[in-house]
Parts: C-alpha cells; sequence; structure tokens
C-alpha cells in the first residue's frame, strides 16, 4: 500500500488525509450535537446552515465532489429557507 | 480510524433521536429528524472509501486509477434530495397541525383525538 | 407519563439501541478497506461504455437511472403533497401582499441585501445551467443544477421584490414545466422502449471524445430534464410556503 492517498499531480500523504478526515468527523458530531441543543427558532436554523456546510466539507475530504454539491445547496439553500418561512407562519399567528 | 467514522455515525444517530423523542416543538423535532437522517449519508461515504482512492472522476485523471466506490456515492446523492422533499412534506402538516390546533408542542399534540 | 420519565427511558433504550448498531457496525470491513466488487466492476467498464468520466452521473442516469426515475418521482409528489396540504380551506381568505405590508411597520430592505441579491441572480442561473448541462463530466449533475436555478428565484424573492417573483413563476407556468422534466425523463425512457432495447437503455451515440458535453448519449439528455424538474419542483414549494406567509389568513 503506498503513502499516497491521491494519484494525481496533488499529492498528499495518507497520514495527513487522515487527520483531516479525524478533525471533520469530531466537527460533524460536535455540530450534530448542537442542533439538537439548540432551542427552535432562527438560532437552530442557522446551526443547521452551519452544519450542513461542515457535513460538505466533510463529504469532500471523503472524495466525493458530488455529494457536496448537492448537500451544499439543500444544507444551505433549500432547507433553512422553508425552515424560516414556516417558523415565519408559525409567528405571526401568535400575534 | 478503522471503526472512529462508524462511531461518529452511532453518536449523531442517538443524539438525533434524543431530541426527537424529547421535543417541544414541532419545527425543532423536524430539524432533529433531518440529524438522524444525516447520520446516513456518513455511513454511506464511510462504507465506500478506498484508502489511497481518488475521486470517481477521470476527467482530468488517467482512467484506470484506483478511486473510491461510486455506487455509494450515488445512493448519498438520491438520499439528500429524498431528505429534501420529506422535509417540506413535514413543514406543510405542522402548519396544518398549527392551524388547526393551535398549538406546536408534540406533547400536547398527542393527547387530542381528531 | 411526564417528560422526565420519558427522557430517562429514553436514554435507557437509546443506549441500547447505540449498543447493538454499534456492534453490527463493527462487522464491517473497517474505514477504507472496501471490499466488494460491484463499484470496482462499475469502475472499470464505465468511461469505456458510456464516454462519460464522471462515473457517478453515468450510475445515476445509466446504470441506475430505474432509481433516479423513482427519486424524481418522490420530489414531483412532494410539490404536489405540499400545495394539496396548504391548500386554501374554508373560512380563510386571501388577502393581496400590500395589503399585509400597509398593517404593520415592516422594515424595508436594506440595500446592501438587495444589491448583493441581484447581483448574484445573474451568475446563480448561469452556474445552475452549467451544473446540469455538464453531469457527465465534472462532479455535477442535475439535481444541484436545479436546486440552484431554483435558488435564483429565491434570491429575487429576498431582494424584496415579491410580486416580481410571482409574476416571473406564476404556478401555472411552473406546474408545466415541472411536468415537462419529469414526463420527459419517462418518455426518454419509453423511446429506448419503442425502439426494442431495455427501458432507459443509453441509445443515443454515444460521441467521440469522453467526457464532452455532447458525449454519452441519453445521460446528458436525462440530466437536463431532471434539472429543470427538480429546480420547478422546489419553486412550487417555496412558492406555497410564501402565499402561507405572506397572504392566505383565516377569514372572518
Amino acid at each position: 500500500m503506498n503513502t499516497l492517498a491521491v494519484q494525481t499531480p496533488y499529492t498528499v500523504p495518507t497520514a495527513m488525509m487522515e487527520a483531516l478526515q479525524i478533525t471533520l468527523l469530531v466537527l460533524v458530531a460536535a455540530g450534530a450535537t448542537a442542533v439538537v441543543l439548540i432551542r427552535a427558532g432562527v438560532r437552530q436554523v442557522l446551526m443547521l446552515s452551519i452544519y450542513g456546510v461542515l457535513l460538505a466539507v466533510l463529504f469532500l475530504a471523503f472524495q466525493a465532489p458530488d455529494v457536496t454539491l448537492s448537500e451544499l445547496v439543500v444544507g444551505a439553500v433549500v432547507l433553512p429557507v422553508i425552515l424560516l418561512l414556516t417558523l415565519a407562519k408559525v409567528r405571526k399567528r401568535e400575534q | 480510524m478503522q471503526v472512529f467514522p462508524f462511531v461518529v455515525v452511532a453518536w449523531i444517530l442517538g443524539v438525533g433521536l434524543y431530541g426527537v423523542v424529547t421535543s417541544r416543538h414541532l419545527v425543532h423535532q423536524i430539524v432533529c429528524l433531518i440529524v438522524v437522517q444525516s447520520s446516513t449519508y456518513v455511513l454511506l461515504l464511510g462504507v465506500g472509501y478506498v484508502t489511497g482512492g481518488v475521486a470517481p472522476y477521470f476527467f482530468d485523471v488517467p482512467n484506470h486509477t484506483p478511486a473510491v466506490d461510486p455506487v455509494v456515492q450515488a445512493c448519498a446523492l438520491t438520499d439528500v434530495v429524498v431528505e429534501a422533499a420529506v422535509t417540506a412534506m413535514l413543514l406543510a402538516f405542522a402548519i396544518q397541525a398549527y392551524k388547526r390546533f393551535g398549538t406546536l408542542d408534540p406533547q400536547e399534540l398527542a393527547d387530542l383525538k381528531g | 407519563m411526564t417528560p422526565r420519565q420519558r427522557r430517562w427511558i429514553f436514554l435507557i433504550a437509546g443506549a441500547g439501541l447505540v449498543a447493538f448498531y454499534l456492534w453490527g457496525l463493527s462487522g464491517l470491513p473497517g474505514f477504507g478497506n472496501y471490499p466488494g466488487p460491484y463499484g470496482f466492476a462499475i469502475l472499470r467498464v464505465a468511461v469505456a461504455q458510456t464516454n462519460a468520466t464522471g462515473v457517478v452521473s453515468a450510475i445515476n442516469f445509466d446504470y441506475r437511472g430505474f432509481d433516479t426515475v423513482g427519486e424524481e418521482f418522490i420530489l414531483f409528489v412532494a410539490a404536489a403533497g405540499v400545495a394539496t396540504v396548504l391548500r386554501r380551506l374554508r373560512g380563510e381568505r386571501e388577502r393581496p401582499a400590500v395589503d399585509e405590508a400597509a398593517g404593520r411597520d415592516v422594515p424595508a430592505t436594506s440595500s446592501a441585501v438587495r444589491m448583493v441579491a441581484l447581483l448574484f441572480t445573474g451568475p446563480v442561473v448561469l452556474a445552475g445551467w452549467w451544473l446540469a448541462s455538464h453531469a457527465q463530466t465534472n462532479p455535477s449533475g442535475g439535481f444541484q443544477g436545479g436546486i440552484l436555478l431554483a435558488t435564483a428565484f429565491i434570491l429575487i424573492y429576498l431582494s424584496g421584490e415579491f410580486l416580481v417573483f410571482k409574476r416571473l413563476s406564476p404556478a401555472d407556468l411552473t406546474d408545466v414545466v415541472e411536468a415537462v422534466g419529469a414526463g420527459g425523463f419517462v418518455v426518454i425512457g419509453l423511446s429506448a422502449v419503442a425502439m426494442g432495447l431495455a427501458y432507459l437503455k443509453n441509445f443515443l451515440p454515444l460521441g467521440q471524445v469522453p467526457g464532452a458535453v455532447s458525449s454519452s448519449g441519453t445521460i446528458a439528455l436525462i440530466s437536463f430534464f431532471v434539472g429543470i424538474e427538480v429546480a420547478a419542483a422546489f419553486i412550487l414549494i417555496v412558492t406555497e410556503l410564501l402565499d402561507q406567509t405572506l397572504l392566505i389568513r383565516k377569514g372572518g
């Protein structure tokens, strides 16, 4: 098993790639905990957005750029928009 | 490193389930469901990873370079889009529930009969 | 059952579930030692068979195209479901958006937000179109391109021009576009059947250069249809939710 993680002109040693993946996994676990512990509202939606971007970078480190693109557009555009619209609708009725 | 990604998958699943079960607000519950579903993306990509593999796109890389598994990436792609669709439907139901019952607390909603 | 009891019961049961899950996951071959033959088999033949250098898109639209048809219809049904669930009920009437704004003091959209949103609309449309039409070469594809195209419409709403948004994407036109996208995908598959091949078989000429835009037969065409269908579905969903927040109120 050779020591290079990528065979292209951009050579990355396996140890560095592993360190990157471990760091991102820890960050994703912390992000998921944060999303669950924050109460409902605009703050939780923002944290969900950050969690989506963290997941996207993790997928990039797992050599999956297509899934990265999908997760980015879904997690940073579509989900926050529909969640915020629902929250606006609910809050308006409370007035 | 052999099992660490799977430990993280189990952690995200557990944390998300905890959020779903002990939630007091329907929108918070839906967001925790999104977190639970995101654990499956990490699981899929973790299963298909090949140490020393490159992304399965051979546009600027010679044709038979060892690459990671592309089938689980296609599955994860489908998964992401399905999650968005399911979330949209659940939010529509949450709005209707609020309009009919006036409350967004799932533990109060469970007590209402029809 | 009080919330506290519920929490303790869940912690015990959840610990058991996670323990069993971890036990099952430890039976996997370990991270990085993917053994399975399916992935390696596809990697070996994909570029030669389909002339597409993006193997994931080739799987999505050619090898496992049937799964993608199912996913398209999940999105289609979700858009229809949101429109059905949020339909106007008895006792609700629709007040126009101008009426809503007169009653309360809404902060005007700041010029910074407006400028950024309007500046980015054009490049976002271009990026979405590029992604939807280059599925076979790079990491791109119908879904990502379609959602980016929907983002452009959301940007128009964010820049404060809700009425322009409604005029640019009337519900009838978006419905038709979505139906064309979903139907186009099915028709491509059926035209393969009409030629005597299996459903969704790649029958268009494969092109000379692997990875060129005009190569890989039906993959590019299907990706384009998927892109416009996904864009229309998300625009419909967002429009429904916007109607709920801004227009429909409980009548009386």
